[in-house]
C-alpha cells in the first residue's frame, strides 16, 4: 500500500502537480486568453473530435476483432491474433511515416481512394486514421478475456427459451460486453488524445485545419512559450480527467449486475 | 408429454458418443440417465432439447418426430449444469426472459413470476441479481425460468453437481414433490446412483455410449441385466477364482462349479448383503479379520481380510454389530450365501445361486 501510494505519486501525481503549479503562475485572464485561442480552440475540436471518432470506431471493430478472434478458428488466427498487438509495439513515428506513405496521393491505397475523392494524408481523415490504427488493440485485448469466459450454455440457455441469434446477442451477450467495451474506448479514447507521433507525419499540421492539441504544445515550446504551452496543456489534461471519468460512471452503471 | 427415443445414435467424428440407443419416457415420468461421466447421457438430453443433431435415428416428443425441430420451436425447458442464469438480468428477469420472446402479455408475465417465486420459495429476491444468491436459489431460479413457458418437458442436466451434500439432500427431496406437484414429463442426467435410485421413477442406465438397461430403481438393482449394471449400483463382491476338481477356488473362498474343467477361470460376484458374519469363530465356515467398518447410517458396511489377504465386502445393521460385539480388528467367521457366475461385462446376467448355508441364530429381543 504504502509502495503503491509512493510510486504512484512520483510517476503520475507529482508531475501533474508540477504542470498545475505552473498554470497557476498565471493570472485567470491571462490562462484564458492564452487557453482559448482561436488556434488551440480549433486544435481541440480535432484532438477531441478525432479521438472520439476513432475510438468509437475501434469499439465497434475492435469488438467485432475480439469475437472473430475467440469464436472462430480459421488458418492464421493465431498470426492475425498477434498483428493485433502490432500498433502497441511500433514505433508511432514509423506508423506515422507508414500511414502517410500509403494515403499519399501517390501511395498503394492513395492511388485508389485520391480519385475517388477520399484523402487520407494530410487531412483530418488522416488523424482519424492514425488514431484508429494506435487504438484497436486496446479494445482487442479488453474484450478478449472477457469473451472467452462468456459462457456457451447462457447462449443455449436463452435458444431454449426460445430465442434467437439476434435475440441471444441483443438481449444476453452485449449486455455482458459491454463494461469491457467501454474500458477498452476509455483506453483507446485517452491512448488517442495523447497520441503525436504517428499523427504528425499524416496531418500535415496545418493551423486551423490538421493541427492536434499535442502539436501546438510542442510548437509554444519550441517558441520557448512555456506559459502558453502549459496553459493547453492543463486543458487537455481538465479534459481527459472529467472525460475518463464520465466514461468509468458509465462503465460501473453497466456492469452493476457484477461483483 | 412422452419422450421417445428410436435406434438414435450420435457420433462427434471418430467418436460415437451414443451408440444406437432406443426408450421411452412416459408422459408425467420422473426418469434418471445413470452412467459414469462419458457414457453419452449428458448428449441424450441434449439430442431432446435439440441442442444436438442425432446423426441417425429419431427423437419424438408427444408422438411427433421433433429432429427437424429448432431448439427454439420445441418447446422444452433445460436446466443447465452451472445453471447458465443471465447474470445481466434480475431474478424476475431471468424468469420473464421465455414469456417475452413468447409474447406474453405484461399483466400473465407479472401474474407467472408472482406464481413461480411463490411455488419455488424465492419471494422478495425477484430484483436481486444471481451473483447475489447462493447456489441452491440460484438453482431454483434456474428451474423456475425453465417451467415459465409451461414446457412440454423438462430437462435437467446434473441438478445437483453444484452444489454442497447438505443442500443436495434437500434439492432431491425438493425435486421429487416439485414433480409430484406440476407432473410434467421430467428427465435428469447424474452420475451419482444413489441420486438416480432416490428421485427417479424410472432409470436408463448408459456406459460407453450403450444402454444397458431401462427399469424402476428395484428392478435394476434385484435383476440387474449385466455387470455393468450390478456392479454400477449398489456394491458388488467380483472374484476371480480358477476351478479345481468341480470346485471353484480363490484363497479360502470355494464355490461348487459342477461339469467346468479343471484350470478353468470363472468371475464370481455377490451383494454385499448376502455375506453373513458371527463374532462366534464356530458358527460359520470361514474365518477373517473385520479391518473397517463404514457408517452408512442404519447400516454399515465393514470390510474382511481373509488370512489369504483376500477382502470381502459386507454389509449389517447397526445393532446386529452392536449385539455381535463387533469392532475393528477382531477375528470374525463368516459365510456366503448367495452369488452370480459372471461373464463378459456386458453379457446378462446368469441367476443367482444359492449355497448351503447355517441359518443364523435367533437374535435376542433386545432389537
Amino acid at each position: 500500500m504504502g509502495f503503491t501510494l509512493v510510486y504512484l505519486s512520483a510517476i503520475v501525481l507529482i508531475p501533474f502537480a508540477g504542470l498545475v503549479l505552473r498554470a497557476c503562475e498565471l493570472s485567470w485572464a491571462d490562462f484564458w486568453r492564452l487557453a482559448t485561442t482561436d488556434r488551440a480552440l480549433a486544435a481541440y475540436r480535432l484532438t477531441f473530435g478525432a479521438s472520439l471518432i476513432a475510438a468509437l470506431a475501434n469499439a465497434l471493430f475492435g469488438t467485432l476483432v475480439a469475437w472473430v478472434l475467440v469464436r472462430y478458428s480459421f488458418p492464421g488466427r493465431r498470426i492475425i491474433d498477434a498483428m493485433v498487438d502490432f500498433p502497441f509495439a511500433l514505433p508511432t513515428a514509423v506508423a506515422g511515416l507508414t500511414l502517410s506513405s500509403l494515403f499519399a496521393a501517390n501511395g498503394w491505397l492513395g492511388q485508389f481512394l485520391v480519385p475517388l475523392g477520399i484523402k487520407g494524408a494530410f487531412t483530418q481523415l488522416g488523424v482519424v486514421i492514425a488514431l484508429t490504427f494506435v487504438g484497436l488493440p486496446f479494445v482487442v485485448r479488453t474484450l478478449q478475456p472477457v469473451l472467452h469466459n462468456l459462457d456457451r450454455e447462457v447462449e443455449e440457455a436463452a435458444a431454449t427459451l426460445g430465442a434467437g441469434r439476434l435475440r441471444t446477442f441483443v438481449g444476453v451477450i452485449a449486455p455482458t460486453l459491454l463494461p469491457a467495451v467501454l474500458t477498452g474506448f476509455a483506453l483507446a479514447f485517452a491512448r488517442a488524445i495523447g497520441e503525436y507521433g504517428s499523427i504528425v507525419f499524416i496531418s500535415g499540421n496545418l493551423p486551423f485545419k490538421t493541427e492536434i492539441a499535442p502539436y501546438l504544445i510542442v510548437m509554444r515550446l519550441e517558441e520557448y512559450d512555456y506559459t502558453g504551452a502549459v496553459a493547453l496543456a492543463v486543458v487537455l489534461l481538465v479534459c481527459s480527467f472529467l472525460l475518463l471519468g464520465a466514461i468509468n460512471l458509465l462503465e460501473a452503471w453497466t456492469s452493476r449486475f457484477a461483483r | 408429454m412422452s419422450i421417445e427415443l428410436r435406434n438414435v445414435s450420435k457420433r462427434f467424428g471418430e467418436v460415437v458418443a451414443v451408440n444406437n440407443v432406443s426408450f421411452t419416457v412416459r408422459e408425467g415420468e420422473l426418469m434418471a440417465l445413470l452412467g459414469p461421466s462419458g457414457g453419452g447421457k449428458t448428449t441424450v438430453l441434449r439430442m431432446i432439447a435439440g441442442l444436438e443433431m442425432p446423426t441417425s435415428g429419431d427423437v419424438l416428443i408427444g408422438g411427433k418426430r421433433v429432429n427437424d425441430v429448432s431448439v427454439q420451436q420445441r418447446n422444452i425447458g433445460f436446466v443447465f449444469q452451472n445453471y447458465a442464469l443471465f447474470n445481466n438480468m434480475t431474478v424476475a428477469r431471468n424468469i420473464a426472459f421465455g414469456l417475452k420472446i413468447k409474447k406474453w402479455r405484461r399483466a400473465d408475465i407479472q401474474a407467472r413470476i408472482a406464481e413461480l417465486l411463490e411455488l419455488f420459495g424465492l419471494q422478495g429476491l425477484e430484483s436481486r441479481y444471481p451473483h447475489q444468491l447462493s447456489g441452491g436459489q440460484r438453482q431454483r431460479v434456474a428451474i423456475a425460468r425453465a417451467l415459465a413457458p409451461k414446457p412440454s418437458v423438462l430437462l435437467l442436466d446434473e441438478p445437483f453437481g453444484a452444489v454442497d451434500a447438505k443442500i443436495r439432500q434437500e434439492l432431491r427431496e425438493w425435486l421429487v414433490t416439485l414433480h409430484h406437484d406440476l407432473n410434467v414429463t421430467t428427465v435428469f442426467v447424474t452420475h451419482d446412483q444413489e441420486e438416480a435410485m432416490e428421485v427417479a421413477n424410472r432409470i436408463v442406465i448408459f456406459s460407453r455410449g450403450n444402454l444397458e438397461q431401462v427399469g424402476s430403481p428395484r428392478e435394476v438393482y434385484e435383476q440387474p441385466a449385466n455387470e455393468f449394471v450390478a456392479r454400477f449400483i449398489g456394491v458388488m463382491n467380483v472374484l476371480e477364482p480358477v476351478v479345481k476338481d468341480g470346485v471353484a477356488r480363490v484363497g479360502e473362498l470355494e464355490f461348487p462349479a459342477p461339469g467346468q474343467p479343471d484350470g478353468q477361470k470363472l468371475r464370481i460376484g455377490f451383494r454385499p448383503y448376502a455375506v453373513q458374519i458371527s463374532s462366534d469363530l464356530t458358527q460359520y465356515r470361514y474365518r477373517a479379520v473385520l479391518r473397517h467398518t463404514f457408517f452408512l447410517g442404519v447400516l454399515l458396511r465393514v470390510e474382511l481380510e481373509l488370512p489369504s489377504g483376500l477382502i470381502v465386502r459386507a454389509r449389517m445393521t447397526k445393532e446386529e454389530y452392536a449385539h455381535q460385539g463387533l469392532e475393528e480388528g477382531c477375528e470374525v467367521s463368516f459365510q456366503i450365501r448367495q452369488y452370480r457366475v459372471l461373464a463378459r461385462e456386458e453379457a446378462p446376467l446368469q441367476p443367482e445361486l444359492e449355497l448351503p448355508y447355517t441359518p443364523p441364530p435367533i437374535l435376542g429381543e433386545n432389537i
